[in-house]
């Protein structure tokens, strides 16, 4: 699929960013000034609600989409068109269809993930649930119908596998990406269930997991067995995909088909196991992981105790321990896959949010971290908000 | 008939705790509060039409799994949260 290289570059922001936190119960907004130095926490938003992902529309930098469901309430998603002062809830969200008389439907637990469309199509949003699920909105929110024809078909029906195949809050599909250079190839992940590309605007999907490992013992061959964390494509170079899996991180440039472990050159007691992947808004050779503890039961904490993120600035060939600033033992926590993310300012901002309720920050692409909140709930999301 | 409407759902009643509702059926009187306060009913009914696992409907005193059940005019209806703790 030959493709010009060249994308829209992201553009370097100068002003104020604001974070979007979606966690177990509830949603918070925390905003920072133009130096990102003063940060202030608003009050919680749709307290008890559990808050999968928080998204801001870059295209008007106004509306806030938020994946919601409570312990006793079914799934759905809120809307604001005023950043967050006011919400109204989609008219239909998302949905598996109705099935026939005497056949078991599906039903969506959670709506996991909120992607907004290609800059060319105002008020186009995609969405990932558990069980897998893709759903698509024109409507900037309002409805949402399902999209494509995986959600139904046979054969991507065998790929999702059960419920015993993915992850213990459920099987997801996540990860849905759209290259800025032409709205109609999109790639989405799904754990379990592997990565797949579409270059027909979701009329044809395809696996792309040549390269992936497998835990030991399973068919790599087999799509159903392979668990992608969370996938990302480089801004200025959408031929360039970055990946945290289950078992390992891996980059692949296309056209190659072959993704290519970069994890291997991570520090053999630290591994390259995580969830979350950042990538670098100008740079498609440097991006950050957060690694965790994914040896004998897989613990998911911050391994030791002693939380770092990695840096890499040459597509991992190599990679750099960034710890200044966490805690240097004792920290039990870990950032889940939506819950790391980065700004756009010259020095990049990173941000983090973990499973113990902290917020943390840097100012200089990770060489230090500072807290910026404590106390939250346990955060699923992390969303930078360029102002 | 009433409806008594559990306190997670009273955002969608303007808080009211009771409502007025006429229907044949369960499934009668859910689309019906559902016309007046959108989206409440897929909150606590799943796109299958089953009831969601952590809801339980009464109808007078006793527990109904099925929406098709026909109703009284005088039936009172209890929508219950249960037992979603953590």
């Amino acid at each position: 699929m030959p493709r010009s290289r060249k994308a829209t570059s992201s553009q370097r922001n100068t002003g104020a960013v604001a974070l979007l936190i979606g966690t177990r119960k509830g949603t918070f907004i925390l905003r920072g000034d133009r130096t990102r130095r003063t940060w202030k926490l608003s009050a919680p938003m749709f307290l008890g609600h559990i808050v999968h992902h928080v998204v801001l529309d870059p295209r008007d930098r106004r509306t806030i989409l938020m994946a919601a469901r409570t312990g006793h309430l079914g799934p759905t998603v809120f809307r604001s068109t005023d950043f967050g002062k006011s919400w109204k809830e989609a008219k239909t969200p998302p949905a598996f269809p109705k099935a026939p008389e005497g056949q078991n439907g599906r039903v969506v637990d959670h709506v996991f993930w909120l992607t907004p469309g290609h800059p060319g199509e105002p008020g186009l949003w995609y969405a990932g649930t558990s069980p897998q699920g893709l759903f698509r909105s024109n409507d900037g929110g309002v409805t949402w119908k399902p999209f494509s024809y995986i959600n139904d078909d046979p054969q991507y029906r065998e790929w999702m596998g059960s419920a015993q195949d993915g992850t213990p809050d459920g099987p997801k599909l996540h990860s849905i990406l759209i290259d800025p250079r032409d709205p109609k190839h999109l790639y989405f992940a799904m754990s379990g269930g592997g990565v797949h590309e579409s270059t027909d605007g979701g009329r044809t999907f395809a696996p792309m997991i040549n390269g992936l490992e497998t835990v030991e013992g399973f068919d790599a061959a087999t799509v159903t067995f392979h668990d992608p964390h969370c996938v990302r494509l480089c801004p200025t170079n959408p031929d360039r995909l970055y990946q945290q899996n289950h078992c390992g991180i891996y980059r692949i440039d296309r056209p190659s088909n072959e993704w290519m472990r970069i994890g291997s050159n991570m520090p053999k007691k630290i591994g390259d196991i995580g969830f979350p992947m950042v990538l670098h808004p100008r740079d498609a050779n440097t991006v950050w992981v957060f690694p965790m503890d994914g040896s004998t039961v897989w613990p998911r904490v911050s391994p030791g105790g002693k939380p770092a993120a990695y840096v890499t600035h040459n597509g991992g060939k190599t990679w750099t321990r960034q710890d200044k600033g966490f805690p240097r033992a004792n920290a039990w926590w870990t950032v889940k896959r939506q819950a790391m993310t980065a700004d756009a300012h010259e020095a990049v901002g990173l941000y983090l949010g973990t499973t113990s309720g902290e917020v943390w920050a840097s100012r200089t692409g990770g060489a230090s971290w500072t807290c910026l909140v404590r106390h939250l709930p346990e955060i699923y999301s992390l969303e930078a908000a360029e102002l | 008939m009433i409806v008594h409407i559990p306190g997670a759902l009273r955002s969608y009643t303007k808080e009211k705790s009771e409502l007025a509702a006429d229907g044949q059926s369960l499934a009668d009187v859910l689309s019906t509060l559902d016309r007046h306060y959108p989206g409440i009913r897929f909150r606590i009914i799943t796109e299958q039409d089953r009831i969601r696992p952590h809801i339980r409907i009464f109808v007078n005193d006793k527990q109904i799994g099925d929406l098709s059940v026909a109703l009284q005019p005088d039936d009172r209806i209890h929508i219950i949260c249960a037992l979603s703790g953590g």
